[in-house]
């Protein structure tokens, strides 16, 4: 282990050579007519033209790259950028953001002088290339992203969606996707406290892949992406800059795969180093406690570029970077390489020249290799020299901030009546006891349904000692404040079959599941990010899927009166003419004033009165129920009603504040069968229930707004009160204890077969029963 | 005065915060120390942490045994400082030859994070004296280099002299010779545990409060001293 100095301590290799003659600014508006190979770095002959016309000359190869990469789907959002519009402009009235949309990630006052930053990210492309380094370096990024807003990241979250659970290639790119998730996080120490895992045959050769970071802070520890004060020195720090990931937000990122296979684009996946990462957390985090950061900037996508150009562009600024004083780990890399390398563990930061000494102090301490390579000018110009040479002069807003913007054309598809005509109807339903138990044992044992612990037992959800609650529960509950109890709670939420059947209301059923999945914990949800999962964005199709899903969220958190905090926009998620289910990923955080309040899944006493709260109507549209008995998809969503959710979040809030209940469920995928059997097995008791209507709908269907809920003992007129007062339509259906399910007058099934056919799918699928399993 | 117990954090260290919280509940005083000073500040115990010190390159704990700290800590546990090694802690131990046998790769090949059942074996040491033998605790198991090997004639030699800690009492999860989940010197000072007790301090963010009596007692050894 060579302890770095923190300085360059003479074995970094340096780009020594100044190599093969450079493309410097003088030589570019000397030779205007050379070729470039624009369209190849992913630009089209107008962006091209229009950097040019921006500079008043041709770029430099190594301009070239920066607009590259900064002009690029994954970096510009150039063609959702009008769209996300409507987050701001919907947004309800709120005075918990401390940041907001633009930011490397939202942040949100959670009360007693602390804020929550947090956000979802895609790392879907490099998953399917290199399912193992994908999924590591996604979770590395977003970590990058929280830690860059001044907060201590403190948990993680990951959506997951594959191809068939049985398909070969999901044999390949699932162990790989959660064995790179597990190496990263658990590497990092952060708990993994949730998430989701789906299955569906639109998502082979196009997994999703959603990460998810959490961070802490104090108001006053609030770090801002800006390069201000000329003067100032701009540090790089953590690895060492190497070929990996070069251009990966362009290539990998912005363009669908073709059919060329994916080895052309295998050299374009980062490869993560989780220890150097917990190093520099730690180091970052000593540097903000010191006071010796002015401005910050993780590095992710686009790797210098873009933290050269949004700090200075954030900054209102110039900055001058010497780009061959950037450590190498490969000495044959050009400026060009360097800048769109994205290398992983890397950040700059921008440093008073009082403080420089001091911050590579820290940085040596934590075996951080530091360097400065800049300083922050008053010019309002992004310029770097290779060698003295000078190889960037540009306008930094141009790349970061002003990026082409696209009005893409959005058709409703032809076929798209049809498929809200093909409702469940006429599929044949279960009819009889053993039909029904039956049916609810096919959809505990379907993998999309089936216990994902062969998933999240590789995960560390115990580190940091704060997880109060995690997997399989509704939504994860970390502590924040030891004292008070002070906490969050924190769901993420998707349905690519109801967003298939209308992008719109899909969204907001999406939005609503995560919202009420806080809500079954008894927090009270404030803030909303997003990953919007899409095919190609030229697609008319795929953009009004797009288009739709945008409305419906902005509309559904207006509504619900929580702001969306930022989010990310993954397109291209299609091989070939086939896109994927829309799927928009909702994350929803709520707070807890005292966590020790918060409500588990799982049922807890004996004799304890069960209450299904809600309305139950006749809803299978999209179903878990129509697609794993029926293998079929369409007719209509269950309907949205936002002000049922509101409600019923309330009374969830204020009866687990006023200890009325023992625990909570959501009722969503499944329908109230599959929420009984989870609450079972979580809480590994039996239940008693006697359901009003016909069976099949009351156990099956997916409305929505519903809650399963055990009373505490002897409050039952106080929560049946409260609920009264709030409209929450709440019915007695039974009540917990023994060691079976009993749907009254259907069927009954053991706790202990419901988990055996709830645990045996995916062992049987992806490895091995886990040694020691017990039966 | 309370006992005042330090906990080693290394590069890449990431259960010494949950550490010195179980220190704290059992009433001593958690006293950090850094894995670059070679000074354990008079501390009357040390707790080396999980976590995957140095990225656990190379080996587990193959490198954090050659820190500054531990030119101190190794010889003061060989005079009777109580020495205890959690997970990667345990691993680093084993390294410094401090305890015998190693951690290797789990049987399942796969990291595993789960609530499981120990069985306490050995209650004289200065780590178990506030369990009884054979009590059995819920604690929490989370790595993917678990599974505790040694030649026989080492277990044969552990098995006699009453230097097994404890025992994975719910199916052994990982490979582990003989359900080892711990063991401890001939002298009973120094114990490896590879579960985390540390993270059964309290019902609400572990699966019991089961483990504290670690911390617990080696305070009253402490005390006792």
């Amino acid at each position: 282990m060579s302890a770095g100095t923190g300085l360059e301590d003479g074995a970094v290799q340096h780009a020594a050579q100044p190599g093969a003659a450079q493309d410097t600014v003088a030589g570019a508006a000397a030779t205007p007519e050379r070729d470039q190979p624009y369209a190849a770095l992913g630009l089209t002959a107008p962006e091209y033209r229009r950097i040019s016309g921006l500079l008043g000359r041709r770029p430099t190869d190594a301009e070239l790259a920066i607009y590259s990469v900064m002009w690029s789907e994954h970096c510009s959002y150039k063609s959702s950028r009008r769209h996300l519009r409507q987050f701001a402009e919907k947004a309800p009235p709120t005075d918990v953001l401390l940041a907001g949309i633009g930011h490397n990630a939202g942040v949100v006052d959670i009360g007693q002088g602390y804020a929550v930053t947090f956000k979802i990210e895609s790392h879907n492309h490099p998953s399917y290339v290199e399912p193992f380094q994908g999924a590591a370096t996604g979770v590395g990024g977003i970590v990058r992203d929280i830690l860059a807003m001044g907060a201590r990241p403190v948990a993680v979250m990951d959506a997951l969606r594959f191809g068939p659970a049985d398909a070969a290639d999901t044999r390949r790119v699932l162990p790989g996707v959660v064995g790179g998730i597990s190496f990263y996080g658990n590497c990092l120490g952060l708990p993994n406290i949730g998430g989701e895992l789906a299955f569906d045959p639109c998502y082979a050769g196009n997994p999703l892949v959603n990460a998810l970071c959490m961070g802490v802070l104090r108001h006053d520890d609030l770090k801002l992406a800006a390069a201000t004060g000329p003067g100032n020195q701009v540090v790089l720090f953590g690895s060492r800059t190497g070929p990996d990931g070069i251009g990966g937000a362009s290539v990998l990122a912005s363009a669908s795969f073709g059919g060329g296979g994916e080895g052309a684009k295998r050299p374009s996946v980062q490869v993560g180093d989780p220890f150097m990462e917990k190093l520099l957390v730690e180091c970052c985090l000593e540097l903000y406690a010191a006071g010796l950061v002015v401005g910050i900037q993780d590095l992710g996508a686009a790797g210098v570029a873009c933290a050269t150009t949004e700090l200075a562009a954030g900054g209102r600024s110039g900055m001058r970077v010497a780009l061959d004083s950037v450590p190498l780990r490969d000495p044959s890399l050009g400026p060009a390489e360097i800048l769109m390398s994205e290398s992983q563990e890397r950040m700059m930061a921008v440093v008073t020249p009082d403080d420089v000494q001091r911050f590579l102090g820290i940085c040596a301490k934590w075996e951080v290799p530091a360097t400065v390579i800049g300083e922050v000018t008053a010019t309002g110009r992004l310029e770097m020299t290779w060698h003295d040479q000078l190889v960037v002069d540009i306008p930094p807003g141009t790349a970061a901030d002003e990026g082409p913007v696209y009005d893409r054309p959005a058709a409703r598809p032809g076929g798209q009546d049809a498929l809200a005509a093909d409702g469940p109807a006429r599929l044949a339903r279960p009819a009889g006891g053993s039909a029904l138990r039956s049916a609810l044992l096919q959809l505990l044992a379907a993998p999309e349904a089936a216990d994902a612990a062969w998933v999240t037992e590789q995960y560390d959800r115990y580190v940091r000692g704060d997880t109060v609650l995690a997997t399989p529960h509704d939504a994860g509950v970390v502590r924040i404040d030891e004292e008070t109890g002070l906490g969050v709670a924190l769901a993420t939420d998707g349905n690519g079959r109801y967003c298939l059947l209308d992008p719109y209301a899909g969204t907001q059923l999406a939005l609503a599941e995560a919202y009420r999945n806080v809500a079954v914990t008894g927090a009270r949800p404030l803030a909303v990010t997003n990953c919007l999962n899409f095919g190609s964005p030229e697609d008319p199709v795929v953009m009004w899927q797009f288009t739709e899903a945008v409305r419906g969220l902005a509309d559904g958190c207006l509504a619900l009166g929580i702001p969306v905090t930022g989010g990310n926009v993954s397109f291209y998620n299609q091989t070939g003419a086939e896109a994927i289910q829309p799927t928009p990923v909702v994350g929803v955080l709520g707070v807890h004033d005292d966590v020790r309040r918060a409500l588990g899944s799982g049922l807890r006493h004996s004799g304890a009165t069960l209450m299904l709260l809600g309305t139950t109507s006749d809803e299978l549209g999209g179903s878990l129920w129509a697609r794993v008995c029926h293998g079929h998809l369409g007719g209509r969503p269950p309907a949205v009603d936002l002000a049922a959710e509101q409600a019923l979040a309330g009374v969830l809030a204020d009866a687990a504040g006023q200890g009325l209940l023992a625990a909570a469920h959501d009722v969503s995928d499944g329908g109230l069968g599959v929420a009984l059997a989870e609450a079972c097995m979580a809480g590994q008791a039996g239940a008693t229930v006697t359901l009003a209507g016909d069976a099949f709908t009351e156990l099956f269907s997916e409305s929505a707004a519903r809650a399963l809920v055990e009373v505490a003992a002897g409050r039952e007129a106080e929560f049946a009160g409260l609920c009264a007062r709030a409209g929450v339509p709440a019915a007695v259906i039974g009540s917990a204890g023994g060691e079976e399910l009993t749907v009254t007058g259907a069927f009954s099934v053991s706790v202990a077969e419901l988990r055996r056919v709830h645990r045996g799918t995916l062992p049987a699928l992806f490895g091995p029963a886990r040694s020691g399993e017990q039966a | 005065m309370t006992a005042r117990i330090g906990v080693v954090t290394f590069p890449g260290s990431l259960d010494d915060h949950d550490a010195c919280r179980a220190i704290r509940l059992a009433g001593g005083t958690a006293v950090p120390l850094w894995h670059g000073e070679a000074d354990l500040q008079g501390v009357d115990g040390v707790v080396l942490p999980g976590g995957f010190s140095y990225g656990d390159y190379l080996r587990c704990g193959a490198i954090a045994r050659f820190a500054p700290v531990m030119s101190e800590l190794v010889p003061a546990a060989r005079a009777g400082l109580p020495v205890l090694g959690i997970c990667n802690g345990f691993q680093v131990l084993c390294e410094a030859h401090l305890l015998p046998g190693a951690l290797t790769r789990n049987a399942g090949l796969r990291f595993v994070n789960r609530d499981i059942r120990i069985r306490v074996e050995a209650s004289g040491t200065r780590w178990t004296s506030q369990y009884t033998a054979g009590q059995e605790l819920t604690v929490v198991l989370k790595s993917g280099e678990g599974a505790y090997l040694a030649d026989e004639a080492t277990l044969d030699q552990l098995e006699a002299g009453g230097q097994v800690l404890a025992r994975y009492a719910s199916g052994n999860p990982n490979g582990s010779a003989r359900d080892i989940a711990g063991v401890v010197n001939e002298a009973g000072n120094v114990a490896g545990l590879m579960p985390h007790p540390e993270h059964a301090v309290d019902p609400l963010t572990g699966p019991s409060a089961d483990g504290l009596g670690f911390f617990s007692s080696v305070l009253a050894a402490v005390v006792a001293a």
